[in-house]
Formats: C-alpha cells, sequence, structure tokens
C-alpha cells in the first residue's frame, strides 16, 4: 500500500513536471492569468506528456511479451527486428508510393514488423536451449541486418531528405508531438491495455509450447496475438516519435526480478514503471540543455546500457 | 599448399590495384593517379589494419566470431575523440594539430583498452557469449554517450569530426596516412614478430601456461596492438563492425592452415582484395551511391547470422 502511494505521488510529480517545462514560460498560477497558457498546454504540453505515457508503457509491455515469446529476457521490440523492420516497411512505403498518407505507411510499418518479428522467432527456434545468451546476441546481429537493408536501399536511392525521416525514425524524440500528431498512439494504449487481459496466456507461453499446449491453450493463436500487439506498438511508435531502445529490455527485467513472471499482477507495473521513466528521460532531454533539447533515445541509451549491463552482471546464479 | 594459395591471393591483389588506378581513367593516367594512388594506400593500410587486429583479437580470445569491431574497440575510440573536442573546445582542439592529438587519442585509447577489456576478459573467461554480449551493450554505450556530447557541441566544432563518426570509403582522412602507415606497419611488425607465439596462445591459457609462455602478460600486449590498429582504422574511414569478420572467416576458408605465418598475410591480402575490388566495383562500375560500408555490413551481418546458426561458434 505504501509503495503504491508514493509510486502514485512521484508519477503525478513527473507528470506535472512534464506539463510545466518548456521554453514558453507557463506555470500553475499563470494559466488563469496568461491567455496563451492554457492553449499552450491543452495543444502541445498535455499531448506531449501523454505520448510519453503511452510510448514508454507500451513499449514496456512490448517488450515483456515478446520476451514471453522468445522465452528469454534479454530480447526487445527495439533491438530484435521489430523497429527497424517498421523502418524498412516506412522506407519501401516511401519508394513505392510517395504520397501515402501516414496511415497507410504506418499499415506499411505494421506488417513489415510483423514480418521481421516472424523471422527473428523462427530464427532462434534453431538455436540450443542450454545457451540462453546466444538469443540476444543474434537478435542484435538480426536488428543490425535489418536497418542496414533500409539504409542500403535510403542510400540507393537518394532520397536524402527521406534518410533524413528515417534517422529521425532511429532516434525518437518527443519534442515533434502536439495535438493532431500524435493520436496513432492511442492504437499503442488500446492493445497494451488489450494485453492486461490476456496477461496470463502470455504467463503460460512464457513456460513454453508444451505447457503451453498440455494447460489447453491454443500456442499459435497466443503467439500470433502477442506478435501483432508487438509489432503493432513498436510500428505505431516508429512512426509518430521515432524509435526509443532499451525502454521494453530495461523496465520488464527490473519488474521481473522484483515480482516475478507472473504477467497479471506485474504488468501494470511495468507499464507504470515505463512510463515513469521515459517522462523521466524526457524531462532530463529537455533540460539538459536548455533551450534546446536531446533526443530522449540517446538519454535512454546510455541509461538502459548501463542497466543492461548491470543486468548481465547480476543475473541470479541459479540462472547463469 | 599455402604458400600457393597465398601467390594466388596477391595476384589477385595486384590485379585489383591496377583495376582500382586505371579503370575508368581518361586523358593523363599521371593526373588520374595522383587522386587515386593515396586512396588506394589509404585503402590497403585501413584493411591490413581491419585484418591483423581482428586476427589477433580471434587469437587471443579463442574463437573465430569475436572482433574488436564487434565488441566495441571503435566506438570506443570515437568517443575518445568526441571527449577530447568536448573538453578541449574546437579551438584548443585545432591548436594542439592533427598528429600530437592524434597521437594523444591514440595513448588514451590503449590505456583504456587494455583497463577495460583486459578486465572483461578475464571476468567472462568462461563464457563466450557473455562477452560477446557485454562488448555489444558497451558499443552502444559508447555510440550513446558520444551521441549526447555531440548534441552538447557547437554544430560548427562538431564538422570538424565528422569524417570520424561515420565509416565512408569515399571520403577518406587523407591528412594521417603518412603517421598511420608507420603506426600499422610497425604494430604488423610486431605481430609478425611474434606469430610464433601467437600460434601457441590460441591453444588456450593453460597450454600456453603449461608451454612456458607468460599467458596473461602477452594477452595484454596483443590487446595493446589490437587497440591501437583498430584506433588507426577507425581513425581513417570510421567504425566499420562486421569488416573484420568477413575477412577472417574468408581467410580461413581459404588459407589452410592454422599457423599465424600463413594466416596472418593471407587476411591481410584478403582485406586488402575486398576493399580494393569492392570500391572499385561499387564506385566505378555500379556507380552506386551506396558506400561500401553499408553492403559491408549486410554481408557481415549475414555471414555472422550464418555462422551461429551452422553452429560454428557454440
Amino acid at each position: 500500500m505504501m509503495t503504491k502511494l508514493l509510486v502514485g505521488v512521484l508519477f503525478a510529480l513527473l507528470f506535472t513536471a512534464s506539463l510545466f517545462t518548456g521554453v514558453a514560460n507557463i506555470n500553475p498560477g499563470s494559466l488563469f492569468s496568461q491567455p496563451d497558457a492554457l492553449w499552450i498546454l491543452l495543444v502541445s504540453r498535455l499531448p506531449r506528456t501523454l505520448a510519453v505515457i503511452i510510448t514508454g508503457s507500451s513499449l514496456a509491455i512490448s517488450g515483456m511479451i515478446l520476451q514471453m515469446l522468445a522465452r528469454n529476457r534479454f530480447v526487445e521490440p527495439a533491438t530484435a527486428g521489430t523497429g527497424q523492420g517498421a523502418a524498412v516497411g516506412i522506407i519501401a512505403v516511401t519508394i513505392l508510393a510517395p504520397q501515402a498518407s501516414l496511415m497507410v505507411k504506418m499499415i506499411a510499418a505494421v506488417v513489415a514488423a510483423l514480418g521481421s518479428t516472424l523471422i527473428f522467432l523462427l530464427l532462434i527456434r534453431r538455436l540450443p536451449v542450454d545457451r540462453p545468451l546466444l538469443i540476444p546476441l543474434v537478435a542484435l546481429v538480426y536488428g543490425g541486418f535489418v536497418s542496414a537493408i533500409a539504409i542500403f536501399f535510403a542510400y540507393q536511392l537518394d532520397l536524402l531528405q527521406y534518410l533524413e525521416v528515417w534517422m529521425h525514425g532511429m532516434s525518437g524524440e518527443f519534442s515533434g508531438v502536439m495535438m493532431g500528431r500524435y493520436e496513432l498512439l492511442w492504437i499503442a494504449a488500446i492493445l497494451s491495455l488489450l494485453a492486461y487481459f490476456v496477461a496470463d496466456q502470455f504467463t503460460i507461453i512464457g513456460l513454453g509450447k508444451e505447457m503451453t499446449l498440455n494447460l489447453g491453450l491454443g500456442y499459435r493463436q497466443i503467439v500470433a496475438f502477442g506478435m501483432v500487439i508487438v509489432s503493432v506498438v513498436t510500428a505505431v511508435s516508429v512512426v509518430t516519435v521515432g524509435m526509443i531502445p532499451f525502454v521494453g529490455l530495461v523496465v520488464p527485467n527490473i519488474a521481473s526480478r522484483i515480482m516475478g513472471d507472473n504477467l497479471r499482477a506485474s504488468l501494470p507495473w511495468v507499464a507504470v514503471l515505463g512510463s515513469m521513466l521515459v517522462l523521466a528521460s524526457d524531462l532530463l532531454a529537455r533540460t539538459i540543455r536548455y533551450p534546446y533539447e536531446v533526443p530522449v533515445s540517446i538519454i535512454f541509451g546510455v541509461f538502459g546500457a548501463c542497466v543492461f549491463l548491470w543486468l548481465l552482471f547480476t543475473r541470479p546464479v541459479h540462472a547463469r | 599448399m599455402p604458400g600457393r594459395r597465398l601467390l594466388i591471393l596477391f595476384a589477385l591483389l595486384a590485379l585489383s590495384c591496377v583495376f582500382y588506378l586505371t579503370y575508368g581513367a581518361r586523358g593523363d593516367i599521371g593526373f588520374a593517379l595522383q587522386f587515386r594512388g593515396p586512396k588506394l594506400v589509404a585503402l590497403m593500410i585501413t584493411g591490413a589494419a581491419i585484418a591483423v587486429s581482428t586476427k589477433l583479437f580471434q587469437t587471443v580470445t579463442g574463437n573465430r566470431i569475436l572482433t574488436p569491431a564487434i565488441m566495441g574497440f571503435d566506438s570506443l575510440y570515437v568517443l575518445i575523440e568526441i571527449t577530447l573536442l568536448f573538453s578541449l573546445g574546437g579551438f584548443g582542439y585545432a591548436v594542439l594539430g592533427e598528429s600530437t592529438r592524434f597521437s594523444f587519442s591514440l595513448v588514451l585509447m590503449i590505456a583504456a583498452c587494455i583497463a577495460l577489456f583486459g578486465t572483461l576478459m578475464r571476468q567472462t573467461q568462461r563464457d563466450l557469449h557473455r562477452m560477446i554480449l557485454v562488448g555489444i551493450i558497451f558499443g552502444i554505450l559508447f555510440r550513446s554517450i558520444s551521441g549526447l556530447l555531440v548534441r552538447m557541441i557547437d554544430p560548427n566544432e562538431y564538422a570538424v569530426l565528422q569524417s570520424n563518426l561515420f565509416a565512408n570509403f569515399n571520403q577518406m582522412d587523407l591528412d594521417l596516412i603518412g603517421l598511420s602507415s608507420l603506426l600499422i606497419g610497425v604494430a604488423i611488425f610486431a605481430a609478425w614478430r611474434m606469430r610464433n607465439t601467437l600460434d601457441t596462445l590460441e591453444l588456450g591459457r593453460e597450454i600456453s601456461i603449461n608451454l612456458g609462455l607468460d599467458h596473461d602478460r602477452l594477452v595484454l600486449v596483443v590487446l595493446g596492438i589490437v587497440a591501437l590498429l583498430a584506433a588507426v582504422s577507425t581513425a581513417l574511414v570510421g567504425p566499420i563492425i562486421f569488416f573484420g569478420l568477413i575477412v577472417t572467416s574468408l581467410a580461413h576458408q581459404i588459407v589452410p592452415s592454422f599457423r599465424h605465418r600463413d594466416l596472418l598475410p593471407g587476411t591481410i591480402l584478403i582485406a586488402c582484395i575486398v576493399l580494393v575490388a569492392g570500391q572499385s566495383i561499387l564506385e566505378r562500375v555500379f556507380h552506386l551511391d551506396t558506400t561500401l560500408s553499408v553492403v559491408i555490413d549486410l554481408v557481415g551481418g549475414l555471414t555472422f547470422l550464418v555462422l551461429i546458426l551452422r553452429g560454428n561458434i557454440r
């Protein structure tokens, strides 16, 4: 109970800080005296804060789900080819149909992300089960390979502006978020909520295929549903704010060390922790070189890499 | 047998060089050579540096999939350069002079690599996968910190550095060729002097100690050489993650030998052939805009995956 209260207070603090941090100087007092203040808050600050929260929580949840599907703690969509697949999809659409709407781009990103994730899951099936660290290794190299495909075509077709878009897609930041430019993210929010309702199934998937079938569940259906959630969430966030690595890796690991792998119990915490960490990083990204901004993905990259190293070296003895 | 293969490789390299220097050159050939000559030298010394550093690293770690680039050596060098620029400022950075600064970063790099990777190798000796994974994450960490520092730097100052940050064979840093060739020459000579010792080191720590080698000290020496070579090649063309892996895999297929006497020259020759021929084909024949480094990353990533899935490196 105490923890919940503490986390709630911390979350509220971060939320408020995020609302009132920025170049235009607004504070709770000026909301009523200054005519522009409320407008800035509603059009820019609130959408940004919501975007951060949705991205943080849904990326963390999709990381958790992918870890259950791959049955490995050290994978996440942003490095295992899902995010890179989405980038390939966006590139393909830009080449084939430059005038396509954002929606079409997103659908292409989702399809490519799904395909890329499927290939990854098929690849790691061929690895020996007694070598758990091979899986994240394959994930990183596979992700690098898929992104090299994207870079190849971007270079090749000399779409400089396009490459710029793609580079932006690789370095996630929230500075472009305004009312009307982040609403796609709600799809990710809804899917993450759906994931909570089938959390038990994902927990069981994490126990393996035989166990799942023995318990009377449809293995393929759950895996397919998990893949859809992971791919859509990743694609949506790549399209709207760009890729933020390590959220899907660090957050589920911390949660799982504290409270184990019962997703029904841990998913809400994963979501809250994910959004709080990204909120804090985004605040830092906005203030470290004020009034300029640093992409939040860089901040989170430094933080996430350090946590990952810590996780690698403090692995519980029984799991080595 | 290896001798004949090496001769064939040498002939191939000579052919690629002639092709690179003359293909598509119109008019006065001497004029074209003035431009292409230094580039060719840069390509070859880069190839040699990456080849030797990768082979040496694989020898002391006792496996065929680790390369300095995968383990984050290149990113560490980039980070050192950026940190220097960040702490000195653009003016101080320029005043220091290219070769002073280069030597200074090299010393820092060698010290950092020995401290960091020497410790890492001792800690994870029994667990290859953990070591690779830690190395890759180190690479990401170095790149993220570099990215952060870059954002804090004035764009004008950043321009000073840009050529070091992205692998690009079309815009190599040609000012450094003299000093680089010298350093690479010395490092390769040192490696060549150690060729028989390296054969023994490859057998593993226990066996080499039993055979009377001061294993731990030798590993640090080799790491120092690797750091130097990785730094110089990164300074010349920027980081290329998978090139070393391709080259050493090819060398083990083509040169039927386990001795460094044959493998070192073989790896160097193959690296130079791949770079020179690859660059001429991409640049001159296909007029591709894609830089060679992207193609190398594509092919190299695939090689890595195939090696893992076929079980060659478990």
